[in-house]
């Protein structure tokens, strides 16, 4: 069954593209993404736009300003009518949806698919990736994708990563009760397949956190600025000024989720705090990159939750949450979620961890 | 109390490149608004850029030219700020590693040489041009501007008079028109020049309050703004008044500076490192080719003409003004290797055509090649210099074929001494009159007869032979 659903922060010519918000209700893009080409030559079709959290920064889709967008790719592909749903990991909210619905996720390598035609929020971070039902699913959908394009220079070329993982260390990242039960089982169906664990103390990577709140929330800040009420999408009926024809733009089109991101990012990439904030959150990245690489040294994946529960509630907060997607976000590693948990590989190793995902993926009836 | 101007410069120069400096739109000048557009160069969703590395090819010559340590690696920072005129609400420039700096541009004025130190030259995209129907009650926004590249060209505050800035302005010009960096027209907005002005008493250390003026559209006006700031920065450390840092817009109908109103209460530009355009590295090897690829300067030129072409320095001087006078000058010189004839030509045949059809010297798209070949016609007799000048005026419409086009207007120099025979005798017998005269003793009534005879043979006559036949004729008996 070759179709495919695409979430809204990837945009199509025939469909508008709200990307969850006001600002861009009923906004049609005048071309298409480079993955939607490709997915058409490859004989794809596509069935259609699911909305999304606004700009793709919440939890899992509760924020969409168009539409109802909570766990949308879980509900259509309950149904069994596509493929795959293509996604933007922007924070992390896509395989947060696979690990509390019981799904496959694929967030490949930054830089493997091709980015061109997808909204911007943290450019040096989103990554398109892939939910479906298993991980034979994800990879036919990932190689359909990811193939070189021209447009942009932050593309790289692929060297997958060959063999098959035999060594994991696992972080010990606290949760709840149920989502630790899903870290032991998914331990024990790798170990039942000769793969040695290895608990392993989070260290720096317990700062991927705020580090990447920084940085996701100041590029966000500058990525989102174009939505200004001049060009296209919402401006507001009411202003007198230049100045009122943005701010009431802008505060009618925005999200409080949205809004809150841009203040936090500007204030972070503000006068003295540049220096303080946005250079030392860089150097952290850095850090934490030399500590996955210390890891890939001795193991072939590094296993975490992809969430700290499997149900979450009003008090639950993208920014706190994002704890268990920030390491992979921020490295550009890539990562697979499958049987509630989380897994993420050096770079170009998607087969790889698919390989351990089919292990792991709960069987569906 | 006597005071000295400070004056530092930032000028705004378009790269020649054909396409934008981060999409494959076109830059060229004057097409329908809102043609030249892409989802890059205007803000929307889903675009990113593309570093379009001529641009950088051309700020590395910029930087050379100037004398400039080029930097190793080429990125961009994101400037954010909100204007229509500005589609994505930043604009990609080079805050924190600018391609090049620490450099000097030599002026020549009245009282001498003068280095003036260039602090740096940045890399930045242009953004749009905003309208204003002041009838209709609204703006409009033309992008097809966004995004062509920039460099800016930050000098210290070394200049301190309008002759050091029209002389700074100038220099400026030629070297970067010679090496096809950019056309720079003032008129064109390719090249713009922003005034960062001071005043202080004669002697003193410290710089005075330090105003900048923008939106001059000529070097006259900046020359103009000069004055007046300068006065009235005079007139208030004069009367003991506070004057105000800011940033104030020329008005050149009414001659004056106005203050600007806020156009945004100065926000904070939150400069940070764009992470769409990877750093490019700048290595030695592209910092070679580059160093090769400059052409040889102006007054590496008037040297050269000088002390191995015989040309005086005034000629020498006028042709390496402009980069495509020198061009043609060269080509003729190939072609009839006779320097000061070639000189003569463009210096007064060509450069009067210039003027009235009131074109600068640099847009001169004569093909020199051609130019020499008409000259050789000139040199070896076989056309006379009007006729010459006739054929030169149609090579300014198009490429021509010198020789076969005079052949084909009758302007090749006859030396038929049977058919100036003719003419001759015809012209006698047609102005006896004038013939009585002279064979009376009046000389004058020669030039009369020469004329008449020259006018009949359309100029197509070698005057030597012509007047050498014409008096054996009227000698005759």
């Amino acid at each position: 069954m070759r179709r495919v659903m695409l979430e809204d922060m990837i945009l199509t010519k025939d469909m508008p593209s709200a990307a969850g918000s006001r600002m861009l209700a009923g906004y049609v893009s005048p071309f298409d993404a480079t993955v939607v080409e490709k997915l058409r030559e490859s004989g794809f079709e596509i069935a259609g736009k699911l909305p999304v959290g606004e700009f793709g920064i919440d939890l899992v889709g509760e924020t969409c300003y168009v539409g109802d967008s909570a766990y949308a790719a879980a509900n259509v592909l309950k149904t069994d009518t596509v493929m795959g749903v293509i996604a933007l990991d922007v924070n992390g909210a896509p395989r947060r949806v696979a690990a509390q619905k019981g799904l496959v996720c694929l967030k490949p390598t930054y830089g493997t698919v091709s980015r061109y035609g997808t909204v911007a929020v943290a450019s040096s971070a989103d990554t398109v990736g892939v939910l479906a039902r298993s991980a034979a699913d994800c990879g036919t959908l990932f190689a359909t994708i990811a193939t070189p394009d021209a447009r942009g220079t932050t593309m790289q070329a692929r060297k997958p990563v060959e063999g098959r993982v035999q060594r994991v260390a696992s972080l010990a990242l606290a949760t709840d009760a149920a989502v630790a039960a899903k870290m032991d089982a998914a331990k024990g169906k790798m170990c039942a397949n000769g793969i040695e664990i290895c608990e392993v103390e989070a260290g720096v990577i317990a700062t991927a956190r705020a580090c990447w709140n920084t940085l996701l929330c100041a590029e966000l800040s500058a990525n989102l600025s174009r939505f200004d009420g001049i060009k296209y999408g919402h401006r507001s009926a009411s202003f007198a000024t230049l100045e009122q024809l943005y701010t009431e733009s802008r505060s009618e089109g925005l999200g409080l989720l949205v809004k809150s991101a841009i203040l936090y990012g500007s204030d972070v990439l503000y006068g003295k705090n540049y220096e303080k904030k946005y250079q030392k959150a860089l150097r952290v990245r850095r850090v934490i990159a030399e500590a996955f690489r210390t890891l890939f040294a001795k193991y072939d994946a590094v296993l975490l939750p992809a969430s700290s529960k499997l149900q979450y509630t009003e008090t639950d907060h993208p920014f706190a949450e994002n704890l268990y997607t920030a390491p992979a976000s921020l490295t550009g590693l890539p990562a697979v979620v499958a049987g509630g948990v989380q897994l993420i590989g050096p770079a170009f190793s998607e087969e790889r961890l698919l390989a351990v995902a089919t292990l792991l993926e709960e069987v569906r009836r | 109390m006597r005071y000295e101007t400070v004056i530092g410069l930032e000028v705004h120069v378009e790269l020649a490149t054909k396409s934008k400096i981060f999409c494959a739109c076109s830059t060229a000048f004057g097409a329908a608004p809102n043609t030249q557009i892409c989802p890059v160069c205007t803000g929307m969703p889903g675009g990113i850029p593309q570093l379009n590395k001529g641009a950088v090819t051309l700020s590395m010559k910029a930087g050379m030219l100037l004398h400039c340590e080029i930097a190793g690696l080429c990125g961009f920072d994101k400037k954010n700020y909100f204007y229509p005129d500005l589609p994505s609400a930043y604009q990609r420039t080079q805050w924190y590693a600018p391609i090049a700096k620490n450099g000097h541009l030599e002026i020549e004025t009245a009282s001498g040489k003068k280095r003036v130190r260039i602090k740096q030259i940045h890399m930045e995209e242009d953004a749009g041009k905003l309208i204003h129907d002041e009838a209709a009650g609204v703006s409009l926004v033309d992008y097809n501007r966004a995004g062509v590249p920039l460099v800016e060209i930050v000098s210290e505050p070394d200049l301190s008079s309008p002759e050091e800035v029209a002389a700074y302005l100038n220099r400026l010009r030629t070297l970067l028109r010679f090496a096809e960096v950019s056309d720079c027209r003032m008129e064109q907005g390719s090249m713009r020049c922003d005034v960062n002005l001071s005043v202080r008493p004669v002697g003193a250390e410290a710089l005075g309050v330090r105003t900048e003026i923008k939106n001059m559209n000529s070097i006259s006006a900046i020359l103009r703004a000069i004055e007046y700031e300068s006065a009235r920065h005079a007139a208030a450390l004069e009367a003991g008044k506070i004057l105000l840092q800011e940033t104030r817009r020329w008005d050149e109908m009414r001659g004056v500076s106005v203050a600007m109103r806020d156009k945004q209460s100065a926000a904070d530009y939150r400069y940070f490192p764009d992470p769409d355009v990877m750093p490019l590295a700048v290595d030695a090897a592209w910092k070679q080719e580059v160093r090769e690829s400059l052409p040889e300067l102006p007054e590496q030129k008037k040297t050269r003409y000088v002390r191995e072409l015989g040309l005086s320095d005034y000629d020498a001087g006028l042709l390496c003004d402009s980069h495509a006078l020198c061009r043609c000058f060269e080509a003729a010189l190939a072609v009839c290797q006779n320097a000061k004839e070639c000189a003569n030509w463009l210096l007064s045949d060509v450069l009067a055509i210039l003027k009235r059809r009131q074109m600068i010297a640099d847009e001169l798209t004569l093909d020199g090649h051609s130019l020499g070949e008409l000259i050789l016609l000139v040199l070896a007799g076989k056309v006379g210099r009007a006729n010459a000048r006739k054929i030169l005026e149609e090579m300014f419409e198009g490429a021509l074929d010198p020789a076969a086009y005079a052949a084909k207007m009758g302007f090749l120099i006859s030396r038929d001494t049977d058919k100036i025979g003719e003419v001759i005798r015809a012209v006698l017998a047609e102005n006896s009159r004038a013939l009585a005269d002279y064979l009376g003793g009046k000389e004058k009534a020669f030039a009369a007869l020469f004329g008449a005879c020259m006018k009949q043979l359309r100029g197509n006559c070698d005057p030597q032979m012509l007047r050498e036949m014409l008096l054996e004729e009227i000698q005759k008996p």
